[in-house]
């Protein structure tokens, strides 16, 4: 049996050897910079010194050290929260919006009505982080920005958004939905569009409207994209756009705006003394948390939706 | 007594199908708007006066039209410079990404070879966890990559999710009976790849060179991380000094010839709408090129399997 398999091996090997041959530098890359530095996450139990490197550095004791002073860490509630309230506020609000916009361009006749749309609507999705934020700088601003000019028009007082934590949530939520709406509803396109058409065909005989039809043939066939994509985006509720966050912050909105992610940043790069071994176990947290989520959230689906990740 | 009640159903159908037309342009109009409109401004504004943009003036159309921005913005030497930037990054990192994104998804599609499951495990495992921040980090420096062109290339060698969608592609679109009856015409595995694989796949080859150009053009927190020469930051970073921090470059102002604080100020907001314009569109000419692949590339990436 076991000369058989190496035989089979040796066989493979010589038959394609060329495709080894490429794979070469792909598993060389993963090995480098994708696995290599998963040896460096051992620095969360040790007392990391730059001079002495990861291997060198001193265990530390008690061993879940830092991970101790993550939870007693006097911002620890208020970044758990803000990092929930931004990604499932995002999770809830962007779930549907791309869904609906895809069953309206889906039951448009005009081809040209539809490919404009489809076209402007994918637009923002290729604008970088940091010009969206450069955008909603200059819109929310307190003169001449166009959002506060729109306030006054309505005879308001003007209102510096920046300047206001309770603010933040809402603009980088719906800032995110308004570059995000159109790209979305791209798989929800194609998904409509591999509906049977005889499913529609005998609802219409059966006096079907077409409210009823979305209800009862479209919305459930494109569920299992949906149910994909709801698991996908659980796993990343921690895992909150760090980028933008980072590039809205500013001293007054930190209230709401500190995140995980963004306090492992500053743990590390911002702070007068590095806390890598710190700033480490929070990103480790917060990874772990992500990955349970997934298998969670996977496991629901699997019962309850029959369409699931793995 | 059927047949009425068949005719009540079918203009009720009627008109209520007509409702949901109505109410269907009504919402399309309205994403329409809501989406269109901050862009079109952004448009106008950077082809208007200051004044007019402070004052709110500017509505829909550009108002008492000026070049003045994007005089301010192109002789800038650092906008200049982190153009080139990542013209380069994205150009030199988009070739290699899509070669070795095919390189690793094509063979991972045979089943034949052996030690498939491990090397998708591995990427699968890395789409699931990532080391995080600080260990990426110590990983560039042990590896002598701080401050290299280099670090905006190779960490980014590869997308895990890129490759999976390639990967699907690739079963659906090339049957194995292509590569037995090549194989019988005397095709190696290279000539498969190069002559047939390839030239069946410009779809999907399309789709991942936007994302990943997209990645590269828009890359700023790497940059910002590993990169400390001047002479060596992208673009974004560049957007990020003038747009969130505020930091005008001596050179930007004078060129605006200043008179007063205030002036000086609102040529500035005028600055950066013109600087958002000429940062976007890159990729805003490259999209509509690839739009057509779209639905059938990432359509057939994205169902999984």
């Amino acid at each position: 049996m076991k000369n058989c398999k190496m035989k089979n091996w040796r066989k493979s090997m010589k038959k394609n050897w060329q495709l080894y041959v490429l794979l070469i530098i792909p598993v060389a890359y993963l090995l480098v910079f994708r696995f290599a530095p998963m040896l460096g996450l051992q620095i969360v139990f040790k007392d990391f010194k730059a001079r002495l490197g990861i291997f060198g550095s001193p265990w530390c004791d008690p061993a879940f050290k830092y991970f101790i002073k993550f939870f007693n860490d006097y911002n620890f509630v208020s970044i758990i929260k803000n990092t929930l309230v931004l990604s499932i506020y995002g999770l809830i609000a962007g779930f549907p919006l791309p869904i609906i916009l895809a069953l309206s361009l889906h039951y448009t006749r005009q081809k040209m009505i539809k490919k404009t749309i489809q076209m402007i609507t994918y637009a923002p999705y290729f604008i970088s982080v940091v010009v969206i934020v450069g955008l909603l700088r200059q819109f929310f601003q307190v003169r001449g920005g166009f959002v506060n000019q729109m306030i006054q028009i309505l005879g308001f007082e003007s209102i510096d958004f920046f300047a206001n934590a309770s603010s933040f949530p809402h603009m980088y939520v719906w800032s995110g939905i308004w570059q995000g709406i159109g790209f979305g509803s791209i798989i929800y396109i194609a998904a409509l569009a591999g509906v049977d058409p005889s499913l529609h065909e005998a609802a219409v005989v059966d006096g079907a409207t077409k409210l009823q039809r979305i209800r009862h043939i479209d919305i459930p066939s494109i569920m299992p994209t949906a149910v994909t994509l709801l698991i996908l985006s659980t796993g990343q509720i921690l895992n909150i756009g760090f980028e933008k966050v980072l590039l809205m912050q500013n001293s007054i909105n930190t209230v709401a705006s500190e995140v995980i992610s963004t306090y492992v940043y500053k743990t590390s790069f911002e702070s007068p003394v590095p806390q890598y071994s710190y700033s480490t176990a929070i990103n480790l947290f917060q990874s772990l948390i992500g990955i349970i989520l997934i298998l969670i959230v996977n496991k629901i689906a699997q019962k309850y939706s029959e369409s699931s990740l793995f | 007594m059927l047949t009425i009640k068949n005719g009540v159903n079918k203009k009720k159908k009627i008109h209520s199908d007509g409702v949901f037309t109505v109410v269907n342009y009504i919402i399309l109009f309205m994403i329409f708007i809501i989406v269109a409109y901050p862009l079109v401004y952004v448009i106008s504004a950077s082809f208007s006066s200051s004044d007019a943009i402070i004052q709110g003036r500017v509505k829909l159309l550009p108002v008492d039209f000026s070049l003045a921005g994007y005089e301010a913005v192109f002789s800038n030497k650092s906008v200049w410079m982190g153009y080139a930037n990542s013209f380069f990054y994205m150009i030199v990192g988009t070739t290699l990404n899509v070669i070795t994104t095919i390189m690793i998804a094509y063979p991972l599609t045979r089943k034949d070879l052996i030690g498939r499951k491990l090397v998708i495990g591995m990427l699968l495992f890395t789409m699931l966890f990532n080391a995080g921040l600080i260990p990426n980090y110590l990983t560039i420096d042990y590896l002598g990559l701080m401050d290299k062109r280099l670090v905006m290339i190779l960490p980014k060698l590869l997308n895990p999710f890129n490759v999976i969608i390639t990967m699907t592609y690739f079963k659906q679109t090339i049957p194995k009976e292509l590569l037995e009856a090549s194989i019988i015409d005397g095709c190696d595995n290279f000539k498969f790849i190069t002559k047939i694989v390839v030239p069946l796949s410009k779809s999907i080859i399309a789709v991942i060179s936007l994302y990943y150009a997209v990645a590269h053009w828009n890359a700023y927190f790497d940059a910002m991380l590993y990169l400390k020469s001047v002479a060596l930051r992208p673009l974004q970073l560049v957007l990020r000094d003038i747009l969130i921090q505020n930091q005008m470059s001596a050179e930007m102002m004078s060129t605006m010839d200043p008179d007063s604080l205030q002036v000086q100020e609102n040529l500035a907001v005028l600055l950066k709408y013109s600087l958002i314009i000429i940062a976007s569109i890159p990729l805003m000419i490259l999209y509509p090129f690839v739009q057509k692949h779209f639905v059938k590339g990432v359509m057939i990436g994205s169902v999984k399997g």
